[in-house]
């Protein structure tokens, strides 16, 4: 029990480093007890489900990439199947092959980035990868040519890595021929090793001993690691269809929170690379589970700091998954199917590098855009971004302020919390007196 | 620490206002040239790459996103203050970005369509450029950049080069390339003529029309510095290619939509709709 005058002690981040976009902590200790925790989203809001009333369909994957740089092809996945909802269009064979590969080049190019780059520096002592690179270069290089033939898979189906082109409502502008593919492999096998070996790295760090019970929440396909299409799957049992996702998450504004959080059941849940790991298990590779297995990793991994394991997990499963994807590949007859338009309301929801990513369009009959709604992942974890903070917070306490806040942002960073992915967070000061 | 060499090395520093990222990214992309960049240069303030964030004065800032909240705005004259040589990376700094569609909407109906508390949502009524606020010293257009352009200037930079990109139009680019053009060919309402050349044309490469990420081109018909002709354009959309006024409006209301050419243009398909 603290004291009735315990010493009341404030550390705080003004600026979390190495995650995407800008967001500030503040925690308030009385004593021994955890008062507030204080994830503060200082990035602007950008209005996009806003401006997207009166926009032409076709227009709306180029427009959502803009949502976050770091996974646009996210935004453009749960976009163009949402429509296509709307429109009774059904993307399947070559095409529907083509949009796993694209995605698998944005999990490995994202997940590359928050290993190597932003994550690793936290286990390994540095301050970046960069300082990283000066006593560890091979390592670094291994990191980042990973994480470029992430962005080459996305350069050749999408024109460019960072907001591609292609994605549009039925399939893509181009598709590339079977050599253009071809032209990968060599690379993507490198890649594949280079997985393995990041795998190996990664469980090898030094863990925290920290196990939580996690609500986990993410996509579940009969036949495969979810990308595009499943149903939504929690660890408690619920198994919904997308179309019943605003029955069952509510995403509520409070006056003393920066941000709209979405509760499942009145409460937080996680989803992300640690959440679909744990919940698709079943589809994992042999080489996969092997490699799992050699470093004595059970799942299902209950510990956010191994999120760094379940996100070098998908970089390889998504290698895998590209170089057979690349194998059977012909290209289809037409690179996009036709579209006829009709009003209607679609819904989708796919797996973003960062977790469940749900989108729904109203469109009118000229194909225009009535009403959208989008619920990106980082907005979903928020809540147990702060839930874990206040349960890893007694450890640190003991620490000085500097070092405490450390820990902190080190807790957040498990998250990959993408803050630009900005369509829900205001721009607020937070006033809270308890949890 | 930083030893005596690293000390003679300059100081960059990279700031993000409203923005997805993705120029920043298009950094992190240099992938093996960011060892080299990480070496020619000291990277003193660079959050999404590194904890180490030291003050200013810098002597490259390269600037982010757009500004949208009365914060934002005096941070971005704090930062001219620190900065020796201001470069703005981007179509949300050059521009006001996609976000400064707002700029023709009730800001008010915004927050309300998308927060059902808008009155705890502190944001202006405009997204502007970084050029409306402070003196910019060099541009690098795109959304995203081009990763080549940004080693470029920075290079040019360094061994004292006064930068210069080239400013002519996507068509070129095109011509250059190879590409069949998909404004003739199928009809599309492709916004090449009109748009700076950096991307490598890729939008007709991948078979379908440009949207203008590079913003628009100089030079052509009237001469350099001069903005293109997009009364001409636009009249073909409208006459050839059977758009009507409204979709006209759009094409050249988008990711570069607040920039004068296109906004002009764009305003005047908005009264014939």
């Amino acid at each position: 029990m603290p004291e009735e005058n315990a010493r009341t002690r404030t550390i705080a981040v003004d600026m979390v480093a190495r995650v995407e976009g800008e967001g500030a902590l503040r925690v308030t200790v009385k004593g021994e007890t955890v008062q507030d925790v204080e994830l503060r989203i200082f990035e602007p809001p950008r209005f996009f489900e806003a401006f997207l009333r009166g926009r032409h369909y076709e227009e709306v994957p180029d427009i959502v990439a803009r949502i976050c740089g770091i996974c646009p092809v996210a935004y453009q996945m749960s976009a163009v199947h949402a429509i296509e909802q709307v429109f009774g269009l059904r993307v399947d064979g070559a095409i529907r092959d083509l949009r796993r590969l694209i995605y698998c080049g944005e999990w490995i190019e994202s997940h590359a980035l928050h290993v190597y780059m932003l994550q690793a520096p936290d286990f390994l002592g540095y301050e970046s990868g960069l300082a990283m690179a000066k006593d560890q270069a091979a390592v670094v290089t291994r990191g980042l040519r990973l994480k470029k033939a992430g962005n080459a898979i996305m350069t050749l189906l999408g024109g460019r890595s960072v907001h591609p082109v292609s994605v549009k409502v039925g399939g893509f502008s181009r598709v590339p021929l079977r050599r253009e593919l071809g032209a990968l492999k060599d690379e993507l096998l490198w890649a594949r090793d280079a997985a393995v070996e990041t795998v190996r790295w990664v469980a090898d760090f030094d863990y925290p001993d920290f196990a939580l019970d996690y609500h986990c929440v993410a996509l579940r396909h009969p036949d495969e690691y979810p990308f595009n299409e499943g149903q939504i799957v929690a660890s408690s049992g619920l198994q919904i269809t997308v179309s019943e996702f605003e029955q069952h998450f509510i995403e509520h504004q409070v006056a003393y929170s920066n941000a709209l959080h979405c509760t499942l059941q009145g409460s937080s849940y996680l989803v992300g690379p640690l959440a679909r790991l744990n919940l698709n298990q079943g589809h994992l590779t042999p080489l996969a589970r092997q490699v799992l297995a050699d470093r004595r990793i059970e799942l299902p991994l209950r510990n956010p700091f191994h999120g760094i394991i379940a996100r070098s997990v998908e970089i390889l499963y998504a290698l895998e998954e590209s170089l057979q994807l690349i194998e059977r590949y012909e290209p289809p007859p037409e690179p996009a199917l036709p579209v006829v338009l009709r009003p209607g309301t679609g819904m989708a929801c796919t797996e973003a590098p960062r977790g469940i990513l749900y989108h729904r369009y109203e469109v009118a009959g000229d194909g225009v855009i009535r009403d959208v709604k989008i619920v990106p992942p980082t907005s979903q974890n928020q809540a147990r971004i702060e839930q874990d903070l206040r349960l890893f917070m007694p450890r640190l306490l003991r620490l000085p302020d500097k070092e405490a806040a450390l820990g902190c942002e080190r807790v957040i960073r498990c998250y990959d919390p993408c803050i630009s992915c900005a369509t829900h967070f205001l721009n607020l000061e937070i006033r809270r007196e308890s949890a | 620490m930083s030893n005596p060499d690293e000390r003679q090395r300059p100081k960059l520093a990279v700031v993000k206002f409203a923005s997805c990222d993705g120029c920043q990214l298009s950094i992190l992309n240099l992938e093996e040239d960011l060892l080299a960049l990480g070496r020619m240069l000291d990277i003193a303030y660079f959050p999404e790459a590194s904890s180490d964030m030291r003050p200013g004065p810098y002597d490259i800032a390269l600037v982010e996103g757009s500004i949208t909240t009365a914060e934002d705005a005096h941070r971005i004259l704090a930062l001219r203050q620190q900065a020796k040589v201001l470069i703005t990376i981007g179509a949300c700094a050059m521009a006001g970005g996609i976000q400064s569609l707002r700029n023709w909407a009730d800001v008010e109906s915004f927050k309300r369509t998308v927060y059902p508390s808008p009155e705890y949502i502190q944001s202006l009524s405009t997204s502007t450029p970084i050029s409306e606020h402070v003196h910019v010293d060099f541009e690098l257009w795109g959304c995203p950049i081009d990763k080549s352009q940004l080693l470029r200037v920075i290079t040019d930079l360094m061994v004292g080069v006064q930068p210069r990109l080239p400013a002519d139009s996507v068509c070129l680019e095109c011509k250059r390339r190879g590409n069949v053009c998909v404004l003739v060919a199928k009809g599309l309402p492709c916004l090449g003529p009109v748009t700076k050349t950096g991307c490598g044309a890729i939008c007709p490469g991948m078979g379908r029309d440009c949207y203008g990420c590079f913003g628009p081109s100089e030079g052509a018909r009237k001469g350099p510095g001069l903005p293109p002709n997009t009364t001409s354009l636009a009249r073909h959309f409208h006459g050839e290619l059977q758009l009507i006024p409204i979709e006209v409006m759009r094409r050249f209301r988008g990711i570069n939509g607040s920039v004068s050419p296109f906004r002009a243009e764009s305003d005047i398909w908005e009264q014939k709709t």
